[in-house]
């Protein structure tokens, strides 16, 4: 294999990789606020996708954006409320089966409003534009995603670090008690957490389908699962952790395809999961101690 | 523990049920008027759902382990079994596209033993996994499992193994039961000696480590050996539950053990009640009983307001509503932790009377 091709595979993976990091940051977000392993989030990034191919039916695509990521926020925040609010106080492995129901109810609500048939995802037709740079060829999409991963994880960072919601959310996610007792608004900071990791998801959406084309029930719930590993490799809880386990991830995954085992592209990542929690569960950037594994 | 006295009672209703449903069985199998065939393949389905959900609420529910990796032990029994009884003389049309590897071509076993040696894979595979992975806890173990299930089918869907699994062509010819004792003698059979299982020492320990894992190895119990031997078994029972989905079905592949299938089995254990032997089985009759009695959910209907709602894929909707209703407000299920007594369906109908009464006199 020569240089190019493996530049240009590597350039697809950082691609992947950057949607990845988008979602790795929904799951370890809600993780460390709840710990909850959100299995719906997988279907939410689906279901992401076919709200932008019926609001690119109707409006133009900076309106479609938009539409799309509210209608992804509000559903994420719908599913904290009805499936999650409730079960605060019930044992874990009762949150765990409502989690997976919601993921089983978007999936099967995927198949029957939309039907099994893969759909085909809108262009957006500058996003799409190729760029030539010598023997590399990148579309508009490719180069934005690692770079709009970036700067929305810093903004995010300068969230969680400088105001007062980020610490709010740091308090919760450190005792939840205690900070309802210092006047902290559990379930608002809650909601904002699924507000943010939606958001973000919803964006991963975007970037992730316009590369893929087509939309189909199942198609989230496979990258769901690998954001997570990306979110335990790069230790749940941090935020940088799970940018840079999702970046991974997606290259990882990328060249395994290009060197001809994309058979077993799934279940490697499945294997590097169980190596990390057997090996060092708290990952690259994890929190030492606690009782997660 | 006190040992309680079997009633005389419950001896002869027991004895009078059973007869009562076996007399059932052979009116469906042998009135050949008209055909059954809907039921009988409602009620073989029940059993073999029955199978691997009571051996799924042997974790879950009384271990406490919240395993997600069914689907990739049933895949285990499942390949086995059918590998190894699709008839020598129909192996060539089966494997047409990549022939079959030679050591395999004359090995045939028949029915019994190749669901016991897919169980025993499925166990051996557990057995091996287990290793590793139970040192997990709860929402980590459940995603490790999940994440072996859908190891085990890229590896069984892997080009290498083509002369074997057949890869991504999947098996068919698979002989079906000969008639409706057949699975429904295997299912008794597993689900008894899991009931006795869990009535053992070992049900107790299992059942210490599910409320307090810490306190349950202060008082001796090892941790390790019985979460292994609860993964272990339960897994056996869950690769020959597996194997008579093969057998029931006559063509697998891959794609019939994606993680839904995990999913659908914990529906019925949930809806059962997470600890009940007996809720898990009137969980698969009520659920496999409902594949067919809510068709008419994904058929067209000339109602005005439900015409555009009923369309393929609905029922599937109302499954998905159901397990979240059941987890959100009936987190108990049908039976609870409870177990199916002749006392308690005798109370059932006397307490529905009481309530009369006192609704009465208000």
């Amino acid at each position: 294999m020569s240089a190019s091709t493996l530049a240009q595979h590597f350039l697809t993976g950082i691609s992947l990789g950057g949607a990845y990091a988008l979602i790795a940051i929904g799951y370890t977000m809600v993780y460390g606020i709840l710990r909850l392993i959100n299995f719906a989030h997988g279907d939410l990034f689906m279901m992401s996708g076919y709200f932008m191919i019926f609001a690119m039916a109707s409006f133009p695509w900076f309106i479609a954006l938009p539409v799309t990521l509210i209608g992804t926020v509000i559903l994420g925040v719908v599913i904290e409320k009805a499936a999650y609010a409730p079960l605060r106080s019930a044992p874990r492995m009762s949150i765990m089966i409502s989690a997976i129901g919601v993921s089983y109810l978007l999936q099967n609500l995927a198949t029957y409003l939309f039907t099994a048939l893969p759909k085909t995802y809108p262009e957006i037709s500058f996003l799409k534009k190729i760029y030539k740079f010598g023997d590399l060829s990148a579309s508009l999409v490719t180069l934005i995603t690692p770079v709009l991963t970036i700067v929305l994880v810093f903004l995010l960072m300068q969230l969680i670090g400088h105001t007062k919601l980020g610490m709010a959310m740091r308090a919760v996610s450190k005792d939840t008690e205690a900070s309802r007792l210092m006047g902290i608004k559990v379930n608002t900071t809650i909601s904002m957490t699924f507000v943010i990791g939606s958001l973000l998801a919803g964006v991963g959406s975007v970037l992730y389908f316009t590369d893929r084309m087509t939309v189909y029930p199942y198609s989230g719930s496979l990258p769901g699962l690998k954001c997570f590993v990306a979110a335990v490799l790069g230790g749940i809880g941090s935020i940088p952790g799970a940018v840079i386990g999702g970046f991974l991830i997606g290259i990882v995954e990328t060249l395994m395809v290009a060197f001809g085992y994309s058979t077993f592209s799934d279940a490697f990542t499945f294997l590097l999961l169980i190596i990390i929690l057997l090996v060092r569960p708290t990952g690259l950037f994890g929190e030492a101690a606690t009782d997660k594994v | 523990m006190v040992k309680k006295k079997i009633k005389l009672r419950d001896v002869i209703l027991s004895i009078l049920a059973a007869g009562v449903f076996c007399a059932l069985l052979a009116y469906y199998q042998y009135d050949t008027g008209t055909s059954h065939s809907y039921a009988i393949s409602i009620l073989e389905r029940s059993a073999i759902y029955a199978v691997v959900a009571v051996s799924m609420n042997l974790l879950n529910g009384f271990t406490g382990l919240f395993s997600l990796g069914q689907a990739g032990f049933m895949a285990i029994g499942a390949y086995t079994t059918g590998i190894l009884t699709i008839p020598v003389n129909m192996r060539q049309s089966v494997y047409y596209m990549n022939g079959i590897a030679p050591w395999l071509e004359n090995l045939h076993l028949p029915m019994i033993p190749a669901l016991l040696l897919g169980g025993l894979f499925a166990a051996a595979a557990a057995a091996l996994v287990g290793i590793p992975v139970l040192r997990l806890k709860s929402d980590y173990l459940a995603i490790a499992t999940l994440g072996f299930a859908e190891i085990i089918r890229a590896l069984l869907a892997a080009p290498m193994m083509n002369t074997i699994t057949n890869g991504s062509f999947g098996l068919n010819n698979i002989p079906g039961f000969q008639n409706i004792f057949q699975p429904m003698a295997i299912a008794a059979v597993c689900i008894v000696l899991m009931i006795l299982l869990i009535n053992s020492s070992y049900g107790r320990a299992f059942k210490a480590i599910r409320e307090d894992d810490i306190a349950a190895e202060a008082m001796g119990i090892n941790l390790f050996r019985h979460k292994e031997l609860a993964f272990v078994i339960s897994s056996f029972f869950t690769g020959v539950g597996g194997g008579m989905l093969a057998i029931f079905m006559r063509s697998i592949d891959t794609k019939t053990f994606q993680v839904t299938l995990t999913y659908n089995i914990l529906l019925i254990v949930v809806l059962g009640g997470i600890g009940s032997v007996t809720g898990s089985i009137i969980g698969s009759l009520l659920i496999n009983g409902s594949q067919e009695w809510l068709r008419f959910l994904d058929e067209p209907t000339t109602v005005p307001v439900l015409s555009s709602l009923f369309k393929p894929g609905f029922r599937m909707v109302i499954y998905s509503i159901l397990l979240m209703v059941v987890v959100l407000f009936w987190r108990r299920g049908i039976m609870g932790t409870n177990e199916f007594t002749w006392d308690g369906l005798f109370g059932l109908f006397r307490r529905k009377k009481k309530t009369k009464k006192a609704g009465g006199e208000a």
